[in-house]
């Protein structure tokens, strides 16, 4: 085999330009200097503060309504559509598997602008409801890309061999097309929560008074400047989605091999 | 035993492709039915229609004197094996074959013996907790054919069942698939387009072409009396001689016709051809007889002079091609004493052809959309 410098060089960039901010991100959270800098000693105290702070925990219970409602939403409708496009074949098909793919190519502060002005004209009050549609808009197409990736690779036969045994509709879908897409469904849904639960710019248009999320809570104390905080609150959130990332990653390769 | 299981003249069109057209078979009780044919002959649609995954446009679909064809699939007293087995991956053996009698809400007690007696058929006992992914392609089959059977069936539908497996595996589950027929006893409607699979296992075959069915009847018919030029060519091998014409009837039913490019023949006239009408004579190679010493004379009996242009050597037989005038005969000779011969053929050497009248066909010449399914390749023409 050849030997090549190249993947420790890539090593080297992925560290330097994705793992070091992380790394100084958190070893700050642990960082008794009040404006981050040079290490001053270490603490447990912004952790300690940030349990006491109301506000950040209504923006944690905000985003956590907001992912499930719309991990639910874009789910069950990701889902739908996955099977739709993979089960009928007719020349609308590819127009509406372009329409599918396109949320993913859209800027997102361009669904952002276009979901605030679309709620505002219709006269619906911004909160958690209009972010909630909004995640679920954006959501749809990941739920239903990952499932489609299941379902092409399931053998449509597999359901004239249940008919053939006597099997109805519902007894399929519970016998044989949840346990096989499920993995699937649920990497999908993962996918949707941990997208649902960073989000900022399309949250930031479409929030109104007393929905704050997370990442909207975040932005607004980076620019009050109460800097230390935050980062405990970063490393936090970072540890659940890695986590849902993990989770996730583990249910689609699982059945793979 | 009467006709069990019916299609009675069956059309079914896709768009603007008649994939069956106005087909009918009938199954007897206990049967071995056969649909062969070449990829794209209609024979597939037919068993899905059979299953209840299609519905035909015209015809019906019989069972035991019930007419079924409105029935879905899962409400038919049949039972399919599939091409490439649609085992549930992610259940055992057990409850693959379990599955349907689970379905039915059967007791529990019966589906444990029910499931553990087609364990013992297929001799998997050991296998019967293992995914599908962990056993082999012959052993998938075997599961796919007890998970069909499970339910007692009146009819079994195999859709290529051998298809996926290697030719050494095929032959042995051909031998296996016998045996299950004579324990079950239920009637099997087999699609294939393994003439061999369908001449050893089937009492009965239906030759099928472009839609629609070309001839119904035992292997041995099939091969020996062909109904049709496309029968002939697909079923084993054999030479056509073109452009015939009969010339002259005699009363015992034998006739003689003039060729185009090669000598006239004498031929049994099984078909009734009229004097005058132009046929397409087929003589099977092993019907053929090749010698150095000029054949007696017999009444019945061909014989025309030829010069060997190629000889493949089989072990047990050989195959000979001899030129006889714009025709290039093949010839299949059992090697039963072939060492002992006194003078062997060779290339290029003169030799006597001859067969009986009653051994060849008369056919009508096929249509050119047959032609090319039918093609034999010729070395000479490169």
């Amino acid at each position: 085999m050849k030997r090549s410098s190249a993947p420790a060089w890539t090593t080297v960039l992925v560290i330097v330009f994705f793992y070091i901010p992380t790394l100084t991100l958190i070893i700050q959270s642990f960082n008794s200097a009040k404006y981050g800098g040079g290490w001053q000693g270490f603490t447990l105290d912004w952790y300690r503060k940030l349990m006491h702070e109301r506000e950040v925990w209504r923006a944690v219970q905000n985003s956590l309504w907001i992912a499930a409602y719309s991990t639910l939403g874009a789910t069950t409708l990701g889902t739908l559509g996955a099977w739709m496009l993979n089960r009928y074949k007719s020349k609308l098909q590819s127009a509406h598997y372009t329409l599918m793919y396109a949320p993913l190519m859209v800027p997102e502060i361009l669904m952002g602008i276009s979901l605030l002005m679309f709620f505002v004209n219709l006269g619906i009050p911004l909160g958690l409801p209009t972010i909630i549609l909004a995640h679920i808009t954006f959501c749809v197409s990941y739920v239903c890309f990952t499932v489609m990736g299941r379902l092409q690779d399931f053998d449509d036969s597999l359901i004239h061999a249940a008919q053939d045994l006597g099997a109805q509709w519902p007894t399929i879908i519970w016998k044989i097309l949840l346990p096989l897409l499920g993995p699937g469904i649920l990497a999908g849904a993962l996918l949707a929560f941990t997208l649902s639960i960073d989000d900022f710019v399309i949250t930031f248009f479409t929030s109104g008074p007393g929905s704050t999320t997370l990442p909207v809570y975040i932005y607004s104390a980076i620019k009050k400047g109460s800097l230390a905080t935050i980062n405990a609150l970063s490393v936090l959130m970072m540890l659940v989605t890695f986590t849902i990332v993990l989770v996730s990653n583990h249910f689609i390769n699982h059945k793979k091999t | 035993m009467g006709d069990f299981f019916e299609l009675q003249t069956i059309t079914k069109t896709f768009g603007s492709y008649k994939a069956v057209n106005h087909s009918t078979i009938t199954i007897k009780k206990g049967e071995v039915f056969s649909l062969l044919g070449p990829s794209g002959c209609g024979k597939t649609t037919l068993l899905r229609i059979a299953a209840g995954f299609e519905q035909p446009d015209e015809g019906r679909v019989i069972l035991d004197g019930k007419d079924i064809t409105a029935l879905p699939p899962n409400d038919r007293e049949i039972n399919t094996v599939f091409q490439n087995y649609a085992l549930f991956p992610h259940m055992t053996v057990w409850d693959n074959i379990a599955f349907g009698l689970k379905i039915a809400g059967r007791s529990r007690s019966y589906i444990k013996s029910e499931v553990e007696r087609m364990l013992d058929m297929i001799d998997l006992e050991e296998h019967a907790y293992k995914k599908p992914a962990m056993i082999s392609g012959g052993q998938k089959q075997r599961v796919a054919i007890a998970r069909a059977l499970v339910n007692k069936p009146q009819v079994l539908l195999l859709d290529e069942p051998l298809g996926a497996l290697d030719l050494k595996l095929r032959q042995r589950m051909l031998l296996e698939l016998d045996r299950i027929h004579d324990e079950v006893g239920i009637s099997f409607l087999y699609v294939t387009h393994d003439q061999g699979e369908a001449m050893s296992l089937s009492d009965r075959i239906a030759v099928m072409n472009r839609g629609h069915i070309e001839q119904i009847g035992t292997p041995v018919e099939i091969y020996e009396a062909p109904k049709s030029s496309f029968v002939a060519a697909f079923i084993g091998d054999t030479n056509f001689l073109e452009s015939g014409k009969v010339v002259k009837q005699f009363a015992d039913g034998y006739c003689n016709l003039k060729l185009d490019g090669f000598p006239d023949v004498i031929c049994y006239n099984d078909n009734n051809h009229a004097v005058g009408e132009p046929v397409v004579i087929s003589v099977r190679p092993e019907k053929l007889r090749v010698s150095f010493d000029e054949p007696p004379d017999h009444q019945y009996h061909n014989k025309v002079r030829g010069k060997v242009e190629d000889i493949i050597y089989f072990g047990s037989e050989t195959k000979y091609f001899v030129r006889v005038q714009d025709y290039r005969l093949s010839v299949f000779q059992q090697n039963i004493h072939f060492l002992l011969e006194e003078r062997q053929i060779k290339w290029n050497d003169e030799v006597w052809i001859s067969w009986h009248g009653n051994d060849s066909y008369m056919l009508q010449r096929y249509t050119p959309e047959d032609e090319h399914l039918l093609a034999v390749p010729d070395p000479q023409a490169k």
